[in-house]
Formats: structure tokens, C-alpha cells, sequence
């Protein structure tokens, strides 16, 4: 394999992604690109704050930021400034499902990486005044996002979206969750949760994969435990049965931030690549799409005025967002309600679709560029169990989304009078 | 980098900046218009910054609404920035489809209608977006301190500008502006990515050498005289979290004192990058304020921010502090750092360390090629484009005796604006 800099020819594919499963159920990723200097690791466990009891909301995220707060060989100072003095970097963070971790240097210190991973992995210690410190810093974060209107809007809105369902509560805990969660929480939690079996890693960039191989096996081989809990049982998301406006008052503010919007499919649905293409015309192609021409570029309401579609292992969520003058929410909310009418009742144009098949296609080369993106990517793949040919499959898949299947995933999710609508501003007063 | 880059300048006056990358079938096209904050005179604060969204709203050729779709048709990626010291329009595309790139930004560069219907939906849109920034606490008190920390240079105003500009200026003034300031005399285009130069050259000319240019003057501002003693700024918000802002003056970034202060900063709260797309950082947990605020709980955070200007700007220190703690607390320690720093010179080791670690960044950012077209582009607003070539291996030439000679030269106490955000407790 050579080690000049190339053209990248082709996109991440079965012939240059190597796949290994170790004994103990690790999963690793690895392509090899020469282009730069430098190495990128992403990976994900399977745990998640679906494990959270919900009086210690927030303990998956708190355990997995207290990791690399000291390890039985390393203090916190010690892990650090082996990181910084490379100029390297790594983290971890936690979702519903998954923690997630990720991390980058130059290619010559990819074992700072692994080392990092491992210790901070299989033997973290939660030094009790690091980990009060973590809480401070954590609760002062919760405190700023009880001030932002996006924040707090977004964090309503799933709520309503999914009750009694970890989707509808924050990752990062409430302040009296946070509150309640003491170090021994924390090291059970690492204890009964942290698995190899259900890790997924990927590194991406100058290495060959015989040297990953090499250090996966020197640093995780001998990491054994028994099989991991099984996920939990959660309620089942339904779709709400009628429309709920709510307004949340946070005084002082000179805009309030809108989230309005429903369940959408979750990443594995048969119409996901359908909603993906309709939200793109929806609210995101060119300057954010039909919201974005409606409520931005022709009524001048918003600076930001967009959709999303969040698709994840379970359900997930179709979402417009947008921050508005308070004088102005009920009208944007109407021009928003509007659009979303006519695209769950008209089929989209062909030129529209073919533009975002278009931009779908086109923009693989943007989002493949980087190891980061790479890594990303694959990790994907793997995630949804979408095949290692699957970005090679990408353009066929996208050309043959019809304007029917648009306007059909549109109709399954979205019910213009049946949607979770909620405002962020300074007064109870939605005009 | 260095070798890679040509240089070529057009009669009208446009200078052509372009690096060939073959690394992926991508191109990024970036134009670099002499007009920022730092050319706005009062009254028309926010000016350069509303020019750039009138930008976004069409030609007789790409009119709105055909625009907005053009770049995206084709799979590419489209912004715009405006800063202090200059406005920037790029796009990042498949690398066949860069024709269109080239075209848009030619036409746009004389022919944007700034139609008066435009004009007012647009003044709602970037009030709008002023409100936004007004929500956030860092934005009052950093507006706050800006202002106090110059006498007469624009500098001291936001780049969207005060709500009273937004609310008055003129049609007439936009256009005005846009006529005066875009021009090829006062442009720079810098194309980076998958192509051959001698080609690139052909259809860059082709698009741009019929424009007429007129050079236009550097505002003259300077450097502000000297503050003789601190001055204390506080804003009250909402909100439960206190914040401190210190601004301190900094060198331009033509000063060698520049490089000196790259490292300071880094040694003081942590390393920096000049990557504006992806690349990453790196943590700042072993810096020295990290290590003095965060580990004696006084703080949850700390960062600093020295820019690349054209005319010498500030170097903020913004802390958020914990809720047991106060300002003043922070503020003696900061100064007990600065004091240490004085007292007890750095090693070369650890300004060799800030050194690699900026050298990483820019390995980390050189995987994007937005970023390479970026860079380009970038330090010809200020100075040129060695700057940027030279930017490692001049921090690599810093010595402690530069470090203390800057500690010495800025960051005093009589020089700088203290900013302080009191919370009221959530209530409005």
C-alpha cells in the first residue's frame, strides 16, 4: 500500500474498509488514507441514558465524562497533558443509546489514542474531587441552558413528543437529577454497563490496518467481561392525538425560539431515504428550503427558519425551528403550518426533487473529504447495519426516491393539525 | 504549502490566489472583499455585514430564489462572513461544476439588484438575527466591553451593528456601500482544489478581467492611544451564571509581537487554530488559567481569543465563573498568573510544546480543502499570503525573552477593560 498522498478514487467501500470482531465482541473499523498527517478514532458502547433511573437522570452522561478524571495508572493532569502536549484530542459523550468517544492526532501518535482509550475505558477511578468538580461545571452548563430559548424549547418539544420514553428527556439530566447522583452511582454504573461486547471503533487516516489490529489486540484482547444487560423495555411512542401549543416564559430575552413539528422515522424505516429527500426541500436545500423562502426570505421573520429530521434506533423526529421576534411567533407558526399542509397534501415538483437528488449525490465527495467524516461515515454503516457497500450503493438508492414515496413519507409522519408546537421567549404572550 | 501557491494580478487590479489539491474531486472558490466593521463610519454601523445578505438576493442573471439553488443543485456548499477587517463569499463544489462558482461571484460582484422590497424583508431578517445574539449573555457583555475598549476605532462596534443603524439605514446607503467597496481593485480571489492552474487562470480572467476596478483607500485608522487606566464595565441580564470578559489591547497581526502573543495565549488558556472548517481542537485542561480557575473550582470555564486583525484589536480572556465564587476572586487570579509569568520565565520546552500543537491544528485543518481555499485568502485581508505560509515556522521561532517582552507590553492592568455580567437570578 503506498504512502504517498493520492486522489481518493473511490468512496469508502468493502474492498478498503477492514472489518475485524475480537473474541470478546469489539468491532473495528479501519481505512487507510495517506493524504494526511493524521488519524482519527471514533467509536461508540452500548449504553446510553436509556440506563438512567429517572431520578438520576443524566448518569450515563456524567459517568462517561468523569472516564478520563483519573485511571488506576494515570491522574487527570497526567492523561491531559499527554493529549495537549501531541496536540492531540479526546472525549467522550453520551446519547440514549450509545456513548460515544472520538479523537485525533498526528498518524505517530495513534498509540496515545489507543492507550487513552483503554485506560480511561476498563480502568477509570472517578477520583472523588474530580468528580464533584465535573458536577459543578455541569450543573452551571444546566443553569445556561435553563437560560437558552433554543434549549429550552427544543427540550419541551421532545418531551411532548415522547413521553415516558428516554427520547424525551435530556442526556445531560435536569438539575436535581444531576444533584442526586453521588461517585458510587457512578462507578456501578461503569461496572454494570461499560461492555466490550457492543463496542464499535473506527480509525480512519496515515496507518495500515495491520498496526491498528496490532494495538487492538495489545490494548482491549485481555478487556473480558460477561454479556451486557439487555436494553431496557421503554413505552411505546405513539403519535400525538392533537395539536399542543405551549409557550415557556424566560424572562429578559429579546427573541423567543419556535420548534414545532412530530415523530418522523426512525433510521432503519423503508421511507427514511424519502423523508431525508422531502426534509431537504422542506427546509433545507438552498437557503432552507420552502420554510426557509417562506418565513426568512419572503416575510422576513427569522434569521434561522429550518427543518430536521432525527432518526434513531427506535423513532424519531421531524422538526422545524426557527427564532422569531415575539411579536411575530403566531405568524411564522401559521406560515410554517401552512407549508407543512402543502407538502403533506401536494406531491413535490420534479425539478425539486431532482435538485436534491442532485445535492445529495453531489455533496459525497464534501462529506468524505476528511478522516473525521470518514470515520463518521463508517461508523454509520455499521450503526444501522446499513452494509459496508452501502455509500457505494448511496447514488442508486437516492436517484430511485420517487415524488410519490416523498409525498407518502410526508402523509405517515405528519399531520399538520396534530402537531407538538412550542415557543421560548420573554413573555407568556404569544402573539 | 508555500511552493503550491501562484500568485497573479489582473489589470483591473484583482489578485488571484491559487493552490492546486488532487486529494479529492473537489474545488473551493473563495472572493475577499476589503470591507468589514473596521470601514463603517457611525451612524452605519452594520452596513458591511447587511451588504453581504443583499448579496444572497439576486442579479438580472441569478436572480433570487435561482441563486439560492444554483450551488446547491450541484452539490456544493455556499456562505458568506463578514469580520472587522474584511467580507468573504465562497463555495466549495464538485470540481467540474466550479463554472458556476466562478460566474456567480463575477456577477455578484457588480450586478445585485438590492431591489427596495429586498432591502426592508432583509432589514427584519438581520434585526432578527441581532436579537438572537442578544439572548445570549457573552454577546451584552462582549458588546460591552468592545465599546469601552476604543476611544474612536470602529473596531469598537459588533459587526451587525447597533439596533439604531438597523433601524435607519438606507437603500441608497447599502447600495452605496456595495458599489464603493466591490470592486476587483479591492478583491482578492483565492481558488484552491482539484484543477490545473494555467486553466483555472483562463476561466478566472475570462469571468473577472472585464469588471472595472477602483482602488480604494484603507480607512487610516491605527492605532488607538494607549489606555491609561482600567476600566470597569458591568452588564446585568438574565440569568443565574456571572461572567468575566478581560480585554486586553493586542498587537495587528503584521506585528511580530503577533506570533509572541499566538503562544502566550496558548500557554495561558489553551491552543488556537485558524481552521474555520472542521479539523478539530485541542483540549485547554493543562493550560495555565485552566489549571489556576478550574482545579481550585473557581470557575467551569476559561478561553481566550486573539484575532488576526489589520489594525492592533484586543485579547479577550472570558471566564464563566462558579456560582460559589465572584469576579473579583477570578480577577486576582488572573493577575497572579500574569505576576508568575513575569516573575519566573517561561521554558523553551513549553513554548516548543504551544509550537507543535499549532502545527497539529494546522495538519488536522489541511484535510479540508474549504479550509485550504479559506487560509489562502484569509491573510491577504491583513497583510499577505506568506503570512499564512510563514504562520508555523514563525511560532516556531519564538523565544521565552518574546513572551515576557509581550506579558510586559499588553497585558497590564492599566490597559485593559474589565467586563463583568451579573446575573439577576433568572428574573427579567
Amino acid at each position: 500500500m503506498s504512502t504517498q498522498p493520492s486522489r481518493i478514487h473511490s468512496v469508502p467501500g468493502p474492498d478498503d474498509i477492514f472489518r475485524k470482531t475480537l473474541p470478546n465482541g469489539i468491532v473495528l473499523l479501519v481505512r487507510s488514507n495517506f493524504n494526511s498527517a493524521s488519524v482519527v478514532i471514533s467509536g461508540y458502547l452500548a449504553v446510553g441514558s436509556q440506563f438512567d433511573p429517572p431520578e438520576k437522570l443524566g448518569l450515563a452522561h456524567y459517568t462517561s465524562r468523569g472516564l478520563m478524571r483519573g485511571t488506576a495508572r494515570s491522574s487527570f493532569q497526567e492523561i491531559f497533558d499527554r493529549l495537549e502536549s501531541a496536540g492531540a484530542s479526546f472525549g467522550y459523550g453520551a446519547s440514549v443509546h450509545t456513548t460515544s468517544f472520538g479523537g485525533r492526532a498526528l498518524a505517530e501518535d495513534l498509540p496515545l489514542l489507543f492507550s487513552t482509550l483503554a485506560e480511561s475505558l476498563i480502568e477509570p477511578v472517578f477520583p472523588a474531587d474530580q468528580v464533584n468538580r465535573l458536577k459543578s461545571q455541569m450543573l452551571t452548563s444546566l443553569a445556561i441552558r435553563g437560560q437558552s430559548t433554543q434549549d429550552v424549547a427544543a427540550i419541551e418539544f421532545d418531551s411532548l413528543l415522547f413521553p415516558n420514553h428516554p427520547y424525551g428527556r435530556p442526556e445531560d439530566g435536569y438539575i436535581e437529577t444531576i444533584n442526586a447522583i453521588s461517585r458510587n452511582d457512578l462507578v456501578n454504573f461503569h461496572r454494570d454497563h461499560y461492555f466490550p461486547n457492543g463496542m464499535t471503533m473506527v480509525v480512519v487516516g496515515a496507518v495500515h490496518p495491520q498496526q491498528v489490529f496490532d494495538l487492538t489486540d495489545r490494548y482491549f484482547s485481555h478487556w473480558q467481561k460477561p454479556a451486557p444487560p439487555a436494553e431496557p423495555q421503554h413505552a411505546a411512542i405513539k403519535p400525538l392525538e392533537r395539536a399542543v401549543v405551549k409557550h415557556i416564559v424566560v424572562p429578559g430575552k429579546s427573541q423567543s425560539d419556535l420548534v414545532m413539528g412530530t415523530l418522523g422515522p426512525k433510521r432503519k424505516a423503508p421511507e427514511y431515504l424519502a423523508a431525508s429527500l422531502g426534509n431537504s426541500i422542506l427546509g433545507q436545500f438552498g437557503l432552507m428550503g420552502r420554510i426557509g423562502d417562506s418565513v426568512r426570505e419572503k416575510a422576513g421573520l427569522a434569521y434561522y427558519a429550518s427543518t430536521s429530521l432525527n432518526a434513531w434506533k427506535e423513532s424519531g423526529s421531524w422538526e422545524v425551528s426557527a427564532g422569531i421576534n415575539p411579536d411575530n411567533v403566531k405568524r411564522a407558526t401559521a406560515l410554517i403550518t401552512s407549508e407543512l399542509r402543502r407538502f403533506t397534501s401536494e406531491l413535490v415538483s420534479e425539478e425539486e426533487l431532482t435538485d436534491n437528488q442532485n445535492n445529495y449525490i453531489g455533496r459525497m465527495p464534501l462529506s468524505l473529504e476528511s478522516n473525521g467524516g470518514v470515520a463518521n461515515s463508517i461508523l454509520n454503516l455499521e450503526r444501522f447495519d446499513l452494509g459496508l457497500d452501502y455509500l457505494q450503493r448511496y447514488p442508486s438508492l437516492i436517484r430511485a426516491v420517487t415524488r410519490e414515496q416523498v409525498l407518502e413519507a410526508a402523509r405517515l409522519h405528519i399531520d399538520p393539525d396534530k402537531l407538538a408546537i412550542v415557543s421560548a421567549g420573554p413573555d407568556g404572550k404569544v402573539k | 504549502m508555500k511552493e503550491n501557491i501562484q500568485e497573479f494580478n489582473l489589470e483591473n487590479g484583482l489578485k488571484i490566489l491559487l493552490t492546486e489539491v488532487h486529494t479529492a474531486p473537489i474545488i473551493s472558490h473563495w472572493v475577499w472583499y476589503r470591507v468589514g466593521s473596521r470601514y463603517e463610519q457611525p451612524g452605519f454601523t452594520g452596513i458591511s455585514h447587511w451588504v453581504e445578505h443583499m448579496q444572497f438576493k439576486g442579479t438580472p442573471t441569478f436572480p433570487a430564489g435561482v441563486l439560492d439553488k444554483a450551488i446547491s443543485r450541484d452539490g456544493g456548499m455556499w456562505n458568506a462572513f463578514t469580520h472587522l477587517d474584511w467580507t468573504t463569499f465562497f463555495e466549495t463544489v464538485p470540481a467540474e461544476k466550479v463554472d458556476l462558482a466562478i460566474a456567480l461571484e463575477a456577477d455578484r460582484m457588480v450586478n445585485s439588484y438590492f431591489d427596495p422590497e429586498e432591502v426592508e424583508s432583509e432589514r427584519t431578517v438581520v434585526i432578527s438575527e441581532r436579537e438572537g445574539s442578544e439572548n445570549e449573555p457573552l454577546f451584552k457583555l462582549d458588546e460591552a466591553v468592545q465599546s469601552a475598549a476604543f476611544n474612536k476605532h470602529p473596531y469598537k462596534n459588533e459587526v451587525i451593528g447597533s439596533m439604531a443603524d438597523l433601524q435607519s439605514i438606507t437603500r441608497a446607503d447599502l447600495y452605496g456601500h456595495y458599489r464603493k467597496y466591490y470592486n476587483p481593485a479591492n478583491a482578492v480571489v483565492a481558488v484552491a482544489g482539484d484543477f490545473e492552474s494555467e486553466k483555472m487562470l483562463e476561466k478566472l480572467t475570462a469571468a473577472y478581467a472585464h469588471l472595472t476596478g477602483s482602488p480604494i483607500a484603507a480607512p487610516g485608522n491605527g492605532r488607538e492611544v494607549a489606555r491609561q487606566s482600567e476600566r470597569l464595565i458591568d452588564v446585568h441580564g438574565p440569568g443565574e451564571t456571572t461572567y468575566l470578559q478581560l480585554a486586553y489591547p493586542a498587537p495587528s497581526a503584521r506585528e511580530e509581537d503577533f506570533f509572541a502573543f499566538t503562544i502566550l495565549d496558548s500557554l495561558l488558556t489553551g491552543p488556537s487554530s485558524l481552521n474555520m472548517f472542521g479539523g478539530g481542537s485541542i483540549s485547554n485542561k493543562t493550560s495555565r488559567l485552566y489549571r489556576r480557575l478550574l482545579e481550585k473550582e473557581i470557575a467551569v470555564s476559561v478561553n481566550g481569543s486573539l484575532q488576526a486583525t489589520f489594525d492592533p484589536y484586543l485579547y479577550n480572556i472570558t471566564v464563566t465563573i462558579s456560582p460559589e465564587h465572584n469576579a473579583q476572586t477570578v480577577l486576582e487570579q488572573v493577575d497572579a498568573e500574569i505576576e508568575m509569568l513575569l516573575r519566573n520565565q517561561v521554558s523553551q520546552a513549553e513554548v516548543d510544546r504551544a509550537a507543535k500543537q499549532a502545527r497539529a491544528l494546522f495538519v488536522y485543518g489541511s484535510e479540508n480543502i474549504t479550509n485550504q481555499g479559506f487560509w489562502l485568502g484569509y491573510s491577504e485581508m491583513f497583510d499577505e499570503y506568506s503570512w499564512f505560509t510563514m504562520y508555523t515556522e514563525k511560532l516556531a521561532r519564538v523565544t521565552p525573552s518574546d513572551i515576557h517582552t509581550v506579558l510586559e507590553r499588553y497585558l497590564t492592568r492599566d490597559q485593559r477593560v474589565v467586563g463583568i455580567y451579573h446575573p439577576d437570578g433568572g428574573q427579567a
